[in-house]
This record gives C-alpha cells, sequence and structure tokens, in this order.
C-alpha cells in the first residue's frame, strides 16, 4: 500500500481516529465555552476547573457514595452547573455592566481558588477510575484496535454537541436566549425573566465542562491540574471557531483534534504549538473566526 | 573601656573548655517535591526518613542536636535553588537531602559547592550529578539513570525482548535516560527499531502508543516518569498492548506507582529499584516502622533519605565539622554497611555504589496485601550497576 | 474599551509637563532611603526579587493601565530577556550590565515582533493574540537548546560591574539592582507624565476621537507595547543575574497571570500600585511558601475579591480617599 511521507496509511487512519476523540473533549469544551461567550459575553477562565471538578465530583461519586459511571453522567453536570449558577448569582452578575476583561479575571481568581483547594486535599498524583465494565475492551478495526470507551467519547459528545446546537439554534427556547443577549430590555419588556435564563445559560456551559469531566475519568487521570493546561489550548479553538459561534466551536473542536493528531505522526514535537500557530494566523486573517460573526 | 573588653574576653576565655562540651548544633534541610508529581515518593516521607535516622543515631547521646526541617520545590529549579540559597546564607543548614528532579538537583548542587556545605541527592537520577557536573560536596545516594538503563535495559534484553520502541519524554531527563537505554540495548544484542518523543508532561499517549504497536516491538521503552509513566501503562493497556504480546519497560519507576497502577494494570512490569521494603528481615523491620510513623510504605528514595543521612551523621560526628568537603572525605573514606542497602561506599565522585535489583510486578493472583507488588528477578552488583569513573567525565575525580 | 474605569483624580487634569508632584517626590525619597537601609534587615536576595518583579510589575502596568492594553503573555518578554542575559554572562563572558542591556533590547525586539501583530486587533482578540504568542515562545524555551529546557540556564556568573566592581557578594549586586529598578520606574514615570503619556491616555478614553484628531494611533499603541516588553525584560535580565539562573518559570503563562495580579493588586493605573502590589505578592510567596498550594488559593481570592470589591487596587483605594493621584 502507498505511504504518505514514510506513514503507512493503517497508522495515519489511526492516529485520524484518535485525532477525533480527542477533538470530543476540545468540542464540548469549546462549545461550553462558546455557549457562554456567545450568549453572555463572559469569558469564563473557570471552565477548565470546572472540567476538572466534574472528573473529581464521579470519583467522588463513586469513592463515596458508590454511584456509577452511568448515574454520574446525568447527575455530575447537574452538580457541576449548580455550582457555575451559584457563582454566577453571587459574583459574575456584578460585572456585566463592566469591561469583559474583568469578568476574565474574576473566573480566573475562581479557577485559582478551585484547582489550589483540590491540589491540597488530593495531591497532584491522579485518582484512578474504571473504565464502566459495559464498555470495556475494544473492536479490533484491523488497522488499530479501538477500545470500547473512547468510541462512545465521541458518539457521547457528538450527541451532546448536536442536541446543543439544535436547541440554541432551532428551538424557541434557543430563540428567546439569542434574543436575550442582543437585547435584553426588549426582551425583558416581553415578560421573559431574562437574569433567569442567563443564570441558567452559564450553569448550563459549565455543565458542559462537568459532562466532559465525566467522560475524561476514565482515560485521563483525575487530577487537580487537568483543567490547567487544557483551558489554554480550548480558547485557543473557541477564538479559531468564533467565539460566539455554537456551530464553530463544534466543528473546530473536532477539525483541530484531527489536526493536532496528525502534527504528532508527522512532527511531534509541534504538537502542542500547532493550535496556536492556527489562532495566530486566523486572528490576523479573520478575527472573528472561522464561523464567527462580525458583530 | 580596654579593660573591660580585657576582662570579658578572659570571662569568655574561661568559658571556651565549656563550650567545647557544647552540643554540635546541625540542620539538616530536605528540599523535595511535596505538591506535585514526586511528592509520593519523596515529600513528607523523606522527612519523616531523616527524622527516624536522627532518632536511630541517637544524636542526643552523642552530644549533638539535630534539627529537621523541610521545603518544597516544586519541580523547579529557580525555586530550589532560591531555597537553597536562602537556607545556607540565612538558616544555617548544613547540609540537604533528597532533591528529586534533575533539573532542580544540578541548581542546587552549584549552590552546595559554592557554600561548602553538602548535598546528599537520593531522589534525582541524572549521571550528570557525578559525570559532567559533579562537585566535590554532591553525593548521589540512591540511583542514576545508568543504572536504571543497565538493569532493566540489560535484563530485558537479555531475556529475548530484543527489539526496543522508546516513548520518550521531551525533556532532559526523558533523553538521558532514553540515550542510556539505547546504548545498553545496543550492547547486549537487542536492536532500536524506533523511538518517539511526548510533551512533558503529557495526558494523552494514544498517538504514540499507537506508534508503537505499529513499529513492531518486542518491548516498549517508558523513558519517562511519574504521572507520565502512570498514564501511559493505563492507555497501554487499555489499547491492548500487552493483550497482544509486546511488553512494556518502565525505565523509572516506583512502588508508589506501581501501588496507584494496581497489579491488576501493572502486572508484568519490569523496573530496576535500590531497595524494597520486603527484600529481606532487615529492610521489612525498617519499613514496617516507616509504615507506623508515615502511614505507607517507603520507596527507595525514603530509604536513601535515611542511609545518607545516617552516613553524614556519622561523618560529623567523627570529624567534628559540617564544613561539606570535609565530611564529604570522611563520607568517602569509609564504607557503610546498612539495613537498607547492604554492604557499599561512596566513590571519589560523589557516587554511592551498592546494589540494585530488578523487579517484576506480581499479577493480582500472585500479590497477597496492598503492597504485596514486586518479586525479585535478579539483583545487580555495584560495581557493574553504575558508569565507571574513569572517562566519566568527571573532572576533579580523574585528575586526583 | 478599557480596563481602567478608575475615575481621574481632581489632580489629574493637571498639564503633564509641570514636574513630579511633590508628594511623589516625597514618596520617592522614602522609597529609596528605606531600600537603601533594606540590605541591613532582610535578606538582601529577597529584596532584589521584590525589586525585579516591581520593575516587572511597572512595566505591565504601563501597557494596560496607561496604555488600556490587557497583554496575557508578558512573560514572554520577562523570561525571554532572563535567557538571553544569562547565556551572555555564562557563555560570552560578558560583564552584568552589558547582559542586562542585551537581554532589555531582545525583549524590545520580541516586544516589537508581537506586538506588530497584536495591536491589530482589539479587547479580548488583542489579549489572545498576545497568549498565543507567549504560548509559542514558551514552547519554544521548552524546545530550544541555547535556554536548557526544563534545566535552564544554571550556574550564570555575576562577573564584575564594567569589569570592575565585583558583584558576587549579595550586598554589592543589591546596589545594583536598586539603581536598574529606581531607574526603571523613574523613567516609566517619565514616560507617563509626558505629551506622549497624555496621547496615549486620550487613545485609552476614547480612540475614535484620538484618530479624527490625526494621531496615529496604531504607532502609539506600538510604542507603548514595545516599551512595556523592553522594561519588562530590564526586569527579568536582572533577576536572571540576582538569581543565577533562567529558568522555564519565568516564560510560562502563570507567569504572566501574577504579573497581571500584582497590577491589579496594586492599583492599575496607579504610579506606586504595582510596587506594592509585587511586594505583596512575592512576600506572601516567600512566606506562606511552607503552606503549599494555599498560596495559589489565596492569590485566587485575592483576584476575586479584588475584581469585585476593589477593582482599583490598594493604592487607587488610597488615592480616592486622599483625593490625589497616586
Amino acid at each position: 500500500m502507498f505511504e504518505l511521507l514514510g506513514i503507512p496509511p493503517q497508522v495515519l487512519m489511526g492516529q485520524l481516529l484518535l485525532g477525533l476523540i480527542n477533538g470530543s473533549f476540545y468540542a464540548v469544551l469549546s462549545l461550553g465555552l462558546a455557549v457562554i461567550f456567545g450568549l453572555l459575553n463572559i469569558i469564563n477562565f473557570s471552565h477548565g476547573a470546572q472540567y476538572m471538578l466534574g472528573a473529581f465530583v464521579s470519583w467522588m461519586l463513586l469513592e463515596y457514595l458508590g454511584i456509577n459511571y452511568w448515574w454520574a453522567l446525568l447527575l455530575v453536570p447537574l452538580i457541576v452547573g449548580a455550582s457555575g449558577i451559584i457563582l454566577e448569582k453571587l459574583a459574575l452578575r456584578r460585572l456585566y455592566h463592566l469591561d469583559h476583561l474583568y469578568g476574565l479575571l474574576l473566573t480566573f481568581g475562581v479557577a485559582l481558588i478551585i484547582q489550589g483547594l483540590f491540589r491540597n486535599y488530593y495531591g497532584i498524583s491522579g485518582l484512578p477510575y474504571q473504565i464502566p465494565s459495559q464498555l470495556s475492551g475494544g473492536q479490533n478495526l484491523g488497522f488499530m484496535f479501538l477500545p470500547n470507551y473512547r468510541g462512545w467519547v465521541v458518539v457521547a459528545s457528538v450527541i451532546v454537541c448536536f442536541g446543543t446546537w439544535f436547541v440554541i439554534e432551532k428551538t424557541r427556547l434557543g430563540a428567546y436566549l439569542r434574543a436575550a443577549t442582543e437585547n435584553p430590555t426588549l426582551v425583558g419588556a416581553f415578560g421573559i425573566n431574562v437574569p433567569l435564563m442567563i443564570m441558567l445559560t452559564y450553569g448550563f456551559g459549565v455543565a458542559l465542562a462537568g459532562f466532559a469531566g465525566v467522560l475524561a475519568a476514565p482515560i485521563y487521570s483525575v487530577n487537580p491540574n487537568m483543567g490547567a493546561d487544557l483551558i489554554i489550548v480550548v480558547f485557543a479553538v473557541v477564538v479559531i471557531g468564533g467565539m460566539g459561534s455554537i456551530m464553530g466551536a463544534i466543528v473546530t473542536g473536532f477539525g483541530l483534534g484531527v489536526i493536532e493528531g496528525l502534527t504528532k505522526v508527522f512532527y511531534p514535537a509541534g504538537s502542542a504549538v500547532v493550535i496556536f500557530v492556527i489562532m495566530a494566523i486566523v486572528l490576523m486573517i479573520k478575527p472573528e473566526g472561522l464561523f464567527g460573526r462580525n458583530n | 573601656m580596654k579593660k573591660t573588653i580585657l576582662g570579658a574576653l578572659t570571662l569568655a576565655s574561661f568559658g571556651l573548655p565549656a563550650m567545647a562540651q557544647d552540643a554540635m548544633e546541625v540542620t539538616l534541610g530536605v528540599l523535595n517535591d511535596r505538591s506535585g508529581v514526586y511528592a509520593d515518593l519523596s515529600g513528607e516521607g523523606s522527612v519523616v526518613a531523616a527524622r527516624m535516622a536522627v532518632a536511630d543515631f541517637g544524636a542526643a547521646d552523642k552530644n549533638m542536636t539535630v534539627e529537621v526541617i523541610s521545603a518544597d520545590h516544586q519541580n523547579k529549579p529557580d525555586i530550589a535553588s532560591n531555597i537553597a540559597r536562602q537556607w545556607y546564607d540565612q538558616d544555617g543548614v548544613d547540609a540537604i537531602l533528597d532533591v528529586p528532579t534533575s533539573s532542580t538537583a544540578l541548581a542546587v548542587a552549584d549552590i552546595t559547592a559554592k557554600a561548602n556545605k553538602l548535598l546528599i541527592d537520593s531522589g534525582a537520577g541524572s549521571t550528570s550529578l557525578t559525570t559532567d557536573q559533579c562537585q566535590p560536596t554532591t553525593i548521589h545516594w540512591t540511583y542514576d539513570t545508568a543504572a536504571l538503563a543497565k538493569g532493566t535495559g540489560g535484563a530485558v534484553t537479555a531475556r529475548g525482548d530484543k527489539k526496543w520502541f522508546f516513548l520518550t519524554a521531551d525533556y532532559a531527563f526523558g533523553h538521558s535516560l532514553e540515550g542510556e537505554t539505547m546504548k545498553i540495548v545496543g550492547e547486549s544484542g537487542g536492536e532500536v527499531v524506533g523511538s518517539v518523543r511526548h510533551p512533558f508532561p503529557a495526558t494523552d499517549f494514544s498517538s504514540f502508543l499507537l506508534q508503537a504497536q505499529a513499529s513492531g516491538a518486542d518491548v516498549i521503552g517508558l523513558a519517562n516518569a511519574g504521572g507520565d509513566t502512570v498514564n501511559a501503562i493505563k492507555q497501554a493497556s487499555e489499547f491492548g498492548i500487552t493483550q497482544s504480546g509486546q511488553s512494556l519497560a518502565a525505565l523509572l519507576m516506583f512502588i508508589t506507582d506501581v501501588h496507584a497502577l494496581g497489579a491488576e494494570t501493572a502486572q508484568g512490569l519490569v523496573l530496576t529499584e535500590a531497595f524494597y521494603w520486603d527484600h529481606d528481615d532487615k529492610t521489612r523491620e525498617w519499613s514496617a516502622r516507616f509504615e507506623e510513623e508515615f502511614g505507607s510504605k517507603p520507596t527507595m528514595v525514603h530509604a536513601g533519605v535515611y542511609s545518607g543521612t545516617m552516613h553524614y551523621l556519622a561523618g560529623v560526628e567523627a570529624t567534628g565539622s559540617t564544613d561539606g568537603d570535609v565530611v564529604a572525605e570522611w563520607m568517602k573514606a569509609n564504607e557503610f554497611d546498612d539495613p537498607l542497602f547492604g554492604k557499599g561506599y561512596v566513590r571519589k565522585d560523589g557516587r554511592v555504589i551498592h546494589d540494585m535489583h530488578l523487579y517484576e510486578v506480581k499479577t493480582p493472583e500472585e500479590s497477597t496485601g496492598e503492597w504485596d507488588l514486586y518479586k525479585l528477578v535478579s539483583t545487580i552488583p555495584g560495581e557493574e550497576a553504575f558508569l565507571p569513573m574513569e572517562g566519566s567525565g568527571c573532572a576533579f575525580a580523574n585528575e586526583g | 474599551m478599557s480596563v481602567s474605569d478608575i475615575q481621574p483624580g481632581p489632580n489629574e487634569r493637571r498639564p503633564a509637563t509641570v514636574g513630579m508632584p511633590k508628594l511623589h517626590m516625597a514618596i520617592f525619597a522614602v522609597l529609596l532611603i528605606v531600600l537603601a537601609v533594606l540590605p541591613l534587615l532582610v535578606y538582601p536576595v529577597f529584596a532584589m526579587k521584590v525589586m525585579c518583579f516591581a520593575l516587572f510589575a511597572a512595566a505591565f502596568n504601563l501597557l494596560l493601565g496607561f496604555g488600556g492594553l490587557l497583554s496575557f503573555g508578558h512573560a514572554a518578554y520577562f523570561g525571554g530577556a532572563s535567557y538571553v542575559a544569562a547565556h551572555a554572562s555564562k557563555v560570552w563572558g560578558w560583564t552584568p550590565e552589558a547582559s542586562i542591556l542585551v537581554g532589555t533590547l531582545a525583549a524590545a525586539l520580541l516586544g516589537l515582533l508581537i506586538g506588530a501583530l497584536a495591536i491589530r486587533r482589539q479587547g479580548i482578540y488583542f489579549a489572545m493574540v498576545t497568549l498565543a504568542f507567549a504560548q509559542m515562545f514558551y514552547f519554544f524555551a521548552l524546545q530550544a537548546d541555547f535556554t536548557g529546557g526544563e534545566d535552564g540556564i544554571q550556574s550564570v556568573p555575576r562577573g564584575s560591574l564594567f569589569g570592575i566592581f565585583p558583584v558576587d557578594s549579595n550586598e554589592a549586586l543589591y546596589y545594583l539592582v536598586l539603581a536598574v529598578t529606581l531607574g526603571g520606574i523613574l523613567f516609566l514615570y517619565r514616560i507617563v507624565h509626558s505629551p506622549f503619556g497624555q496621547v496615549l491616555k486620550a487613545i485609552r478614553e476614547n480612540e475614535p476621537r484620538a484618530i479624527s484628531l490625526g494621531y496615529r494611533v496604531n504607532r502609539y499603541k506600538l510604542m507603548v507595547f514595545v516599551l512595556s516588553a523592553a522594561f519588562a525584560g530590564l526586569a527579568g535580565a536582572t533577576k536572571s543575574q540576582v538569581f543565577q539562573l533562567a529558568s522555564l518559570t519565568d516564560v510560562h503563562w502563570s507567569m504572566s497571570g501574577e504579573v497581571v495580579l500584582m497590577t491589579l493588586l496594586g492599583g492599575v493605573g496607579t504610579v506606586f500600585g504595582p510596587l506594592l502590589g509585587a511586594t505583596i505578592v512575592v512576600t506572601m510567596q516567600n512566606y506562606l511558601a511552607s503552606m503549599g498550594a494555599w498560596v495559589t488559593v489565596i492569590q485566587g481570592v485575592i483576584f476575586v475579591l479584588g475584581v469585585l470589591l476593589f477593582r482599583e487596587g490598594i493604592v487607587g483605594v488610597i488615592s480616592k480617599w486622599i483625593k490625589r493621584p497616586l
């Protein structure tokens, strides 16, 4: 069979698939960020810490309450989302009238607090979380062995992403939300409780981060630093996709995961930087992002 | 005025013989990672080990007051060098112990040499500490990358896994570990079929493991440490690598890593350590005492801190001094025979020579207890395990 | 779009060229006296660290408080200069002042390159571009040979000032660092309180108007960016001589976050705010080092409280209270 630049096609296909799996995490996380920024104009720097919170809460549910993975998929986003709502109500709400950058600094501070607390109580070595038995093992696809759980990650992410996009872009609830961010006073005048919507939307964005955390727990070790370096990459993804665009975040998330995967094959040393290089290029040429609208 | 001064001096001189009987004050500083990736293998455990050594040495009976302080260098050379500098300049520290993470160890070694104190490093792995960056005041106690390569690399190739693929952390330590092991593999008749460097630290090894699988190697050498190694092993298991016949060689692994992975995932792994709690009666006895103080079994790093401290205090007692070069000379001139490492000695370049052991991780069926994780495969005598001093690149050791 | 929503104090409308207000002169004089005798009271190396970070924060404040531009990647200039200065001292054997100078120039150059691209965008996009480039620089520093990767550049010799005055001892080096830091801060003060500074203020408060008045706004923004980068570099280069080490910590994004913390805590847009903020943060890190990750938590709490309650920072609050600009 032909080889592309010295890489046999089986390896290439395998890497593409792996890239897609990583891309799922980028997609779900950047979706959460895009929802929060696009609809609320808040730059949620604590997204990485909330993702980590999701993984930890799943671990805690299993360790202390014996609640398994499948229930965690449902409960953890609710719990983490609730924490987001509390944050919004107590702190973020007071910053809407100011420059976006204050929201960023606040959420950055919140991220430091959450990460610091967990590091104190749980140290930094990862805590183990078993892959649920229904998803263990894998399929031999010929060109690679695909662990079932990783396949599930892609499926779950696609469902959640598509579901979110559908709700926001195609339902009435989504329409209210989009209207509320464009013109809150007018929408409020129609009798819609705008502050409540904003609060719930922030909670939903954070819940998405928590959901990504549950997905990550079995395969990446559950440790307090898991969100810190990831958040910077996810920001880059969101900026490339277009900070307000839901579809942009999803497509760019999956796409960049694949590009990163390919870079790992052809030029591994560059795999950490490639997303930033793309971000810098996109910002120079089309600053509102690939799918963004010029506000 | 002069009379007063003379009077005072006379009085003081009467006091001098009394001063010679005053206790000698020694301060030991345990500088390691207390909150990061190496906190479990060093951290507070090393402080406990140092304290046990001070107690066992019987400092109080020998008219010495020994204090143990500690600090967290967070695996950063700048923080480590600042703490070391401050300890020597301000806080009267006489010797620094432990210091895992090679970049921090090298920084501390430099500052220690300038202050003429002593660094007894138990946690770091870089051979540079006793080769190109050796100092008369650096003593490298427990292990180094050459010994690990010799042990794991040599043994694994000799048992039949000839084709190696390396998964290496892309930083100085990873490169050096990879380099040493590749050399040994070549010398043992093996072949390196490929290698890939992963960012340090990394969470996702799937793509690198895939390349390893595709290479057709018999064994995948993990030239990384701590969380990277643990994650790589977990993911290798997930991708069915060990199940499909390739074996994994963890080039640097501690009992705490294996404990974190569990026998189920780690079974069959081959690794080299300088100490294991269950090795013989003496190690069992000491480890039981350690476990009572600390709550979990000791790692080889903890053991190294204990032994190093014992030998150091003996040197201070014998020479009556805490000057780095003086005590180092004594430590190198006198062999030791201790319950944890057996017989050993400190070589001129600061390298401590003792036996190293090759272990294999037990299967869950073989393992009878939470920490019952290793079975001994073979012992590598000290003289063979470490790099020879001649031609190693250590200037002061090779000239005299 | 700017972060400084601090109301101008009653004296802020004085023309910039009248000279330094007496209050400021008094404060600087007191600072000089305190700093001159400080080595007798505290560990000189600690004091030098505070000074280097005070300069770094002051440089950052130039860009944020006076230029109205939030850069998330200032560590690149700080750390980059640190590497270059360390390399010059260690490998080329240059004297400390020459190494510091070349480090500063390197930072200025880096600032020119990144700034030229970044200023084409505003607000959050500007911040993101600076972050992207800083990350690229971090990964470059991680991989490049000359930076020593994880090890950093160690055992940097301190040498002799101008080849004549040895600065090996902490005390001797202290006075060099004092001169550099105070000199840098006074120079920054001069920049702000000058016609250039006035134009910057105009741009920060109403950019379209400044453009309509004929100012080449982008040129001014680039200039302030390069100056900020250069002084951040001065701080970093000096620090490398003090600690005789240049490492990855200096270019990591958490270092960029720390300088934001120092400036925010002290007071964005004030003269003395960054100095106070740097002193507090460095002191806190030093004395609470044994508390491990609690330091991170405390920093987070300061960020949160700072943003919610004390947006003007400590010096900003004091300044409001005494009704004079600080």
